[in-house]
């Protein structure tokens, strides 16, 4: 492996956040404290426990999910949409450094900076809720896999992305919707029958039941499945970035 | 240095933007691929470059082939492109150190420095690239090229939308680069520039490489023109009193073509007046006179 060139994207991508730390850091800190507010400290203090934990507690993984996916998603995609439509991907095309290795350069700074906003994140919401982590490794499993995942997704999204209203096509109108309905602020035992079997076609309920599980040992799903569908989700994305690469789709004529 | 061998490229909607050029670039010299807009001039050099994907041929690079062994083949070659494409907001040190560093060499400030320096850009090491003019965001391109010591820069269109005195810093550039050993192809419109710049110039026309001469044998050409002088009555050979004109029967015996140095003027012997001369003499055939188009005429103005 190139280690001087991943090492070079990577870090180039990282400093490209630092230069907009207030889009990239303070504003999703902020949006995912105000969730805390609203829901976890004002509507949260009228709703009883779910499954033993308080409201509050309860939505903090399904926060920090929805953060960790959305920003994910947005890293990812944004950085390699931008030199694509500055015209700089000339520059990456042409250096003597893999496809994979670009991938890892691109995707690894995109998860890394949603896994700092995580962690910002819980930091934050300590200040608001009392949680506990009853199984952190399989919680910071279970986060990593995350990011991973989508932040592969958004390198999907910004090769395909053939302008920034496609760029924010999936993240608004797919992920987010995915994700407040994913069990985010519920548990799905709480829904109807009808719906608690519609709800489970959404892949996020499996990334919040898994994650939730790591916290308080309380899930929709089996922790198992949850680790397994991510792990699917992975492989998919693995694939169809295999798949750009061998046909150059929308980077190489 | 580079060797391209049967490289053809035809696009998804059918286009054939490259016809199975063979070319071969030696170490060391200026190779100027001359061609009017659209010929495949930056499609050439983008596939040699690893931009775009061959659909037939190959591509060596100091033996390398530039697919099955794109690290090596790329390691040895810069590219400065024909848009003025940045990152708006990084500063130009920045941004010449990430093109090191992307093409796996390690830090060397040293080595940027003395980058910068050459191309007068080490003031401006610390402003952004918004801020900078596109003479000197040209520049900057062409240290990012350099940031990874290449031994083959490629220049494509490097003073199209500069000034005249700008042009005239970027040949010195070029010159100093070829000087310190580099291989240098450049792309360009302009014969001038070719004519000054050049070892060897290519001729690059709707996707054919329809030529590649040495610079001085291709001027020559481009300074010659032909005047053909048409028979009433057919010839079979070239009258003995004309023999030393260096005329050429042609269209069956109808035509007497005389090739001579539009350079060399009126006065000093372009040699029309002594033919026309000698043509007058008795016996002559009959004819009417066509100054046709040279083959490769010079001209100041673009393709």
């Amino acid at each position: 492996m190139n280690l001087e060139s991943v090492k070079t994207l990577y870090l180039a991508e990282m400093a490209r956040s630092l230069r907009t730390v207030l889009q990239s850091i303070v504003s999703p800190v902020l949006s995912t404290s105000l969730y805390f507010v609203v829901f976890g400290a004002a509507i949260g203090s009228r709703i009883s426990e779910v499954d033993g934990v308080s409201y509050g507690a309860f939505i903090v993984p399904g926060l920090i999910m929805l953060m960790l996916l959305t920003q994910s998603v947005s890293n990812a995609s944004f950085g390699i949409f931008f030199p694509r439509f500055s015209g700089t991907i000339y520059e990456v095309l042409s250096a003597p450094i893999s496809y994979w290795e670009v991938v890892v350069g691109y995707v690894g700074a995109a998860a890394s900076k949603s896994l700092i906003l995580g962690v910002i994140a819980l930091i934050t919401a300590r200040l608001f809720v009392p949680y506990s982590i009853e199984h952190p490794l399989m919680m910071v499993l279970f986060l990593l896999l995350t990011a991973v995942t989508f932040s592969l997704l958004g390198f999907i999204i910004g090769i395909w992305a053939e302008g920034f209203e496609r760029l924010q096509l999936v993240p608004l109108l797919v992920i987010t919707p995915l994700t407040f309905l994913g069990g985010t602020f519920y548990s799905i035992d709480m829904l109807p029958p009808f719906w608690q079997a519609v709800t489970l076609a959404n892949p996020v309920v499996y990334l919040v039941s898994g994650f939730r599980w790591s916290f308080y040992g309380i899930s929709d799903v089996s922790p198992l499945v949850s680790l397994a569908m991510i792990l699917l989700f992975l492989g998919a994305a693995i694939a169809l970035v295999a798949w750009i690469f061998r046909t150059g789709y929308r980077l190489k004529s | 240095m580079i060797r391209v061998e049967g490289l053809g490229k035809t696009f998804a909607g059918g286009f054939e933007a490259l016809c199975d050029i063979d070319l071969e670039i030696r170490r060391g010299e200026i190779f100027a691929l001359l061609g009017p807009n659209g010929a495949g001039k930056t499609t050439l050099i983008s596939v040699i470059c690893g931009l775009v994907n061959p659909s037939r041929g190959r591509v060596l690079v100091d033996g390398y082939d530039n697919v099955r062994q794109f690290r090596e083949a790329r390691a040895r070659i810069g590219l400065v492109p024909q848009e003025l494409t940045n990152d708006a907001f990084i500063k130009v040190w920045d941004s010449v150190r990430f093109s090191r560093g992307l093409f796996g060499k390690p830090p060397d400030p040293a080595h940027i420095e003395k980058v910068l320096r050459s191309l007068s850009l080490w003031e401006k090491r610390n402003n952004r690239m918004i801020t900078l003019s596109g003479g000197m965001k040209r520049r900057v391109l062409i240290a990012k090229a350099l940031a990874h010591e290449p031994e083959i820069l490629f220049l494509d269109e490097p003073t199209a939308g500069v000034d005249v005195a700008l042009r005239r810093d970027m040949w010195e550039v070029v010159r100093q680069l070829r000087n310190s050993g580099v291989t240098i192809i450049l792309t360009t419109h302009y014969i001038e520039e070719a004519e000054e710049m050049a070892d060897r110039i290519g001729v690059i026309r709707s996707g054919e490489l329809v030529l590649v001469e040495d610079k001085q044998a291709l001027m020559q050409k481009l300074g010659r023109k032909e005047l053909t002088i048409h028979l009433r009555d057919p010839l079979h050979a070239v009258p003995q009193r004309l023999s030393g004109h260096g005329l050429t029967l042609t269209e069956e015996g109808h035509a007497l073509v005389y090739t001579y140095d539009a350079e060399a003027g009126e006065d000093d012997g372009t040699g029309i007046a002594e033919l026309l001369a000698d043509l007058e003499g008795p016996a002559s055939p009959s004819r009417t006179c066509t100054l046709a188009r040279a083959p490769w005429r010079r001209s100041s103005s673009a393709w």
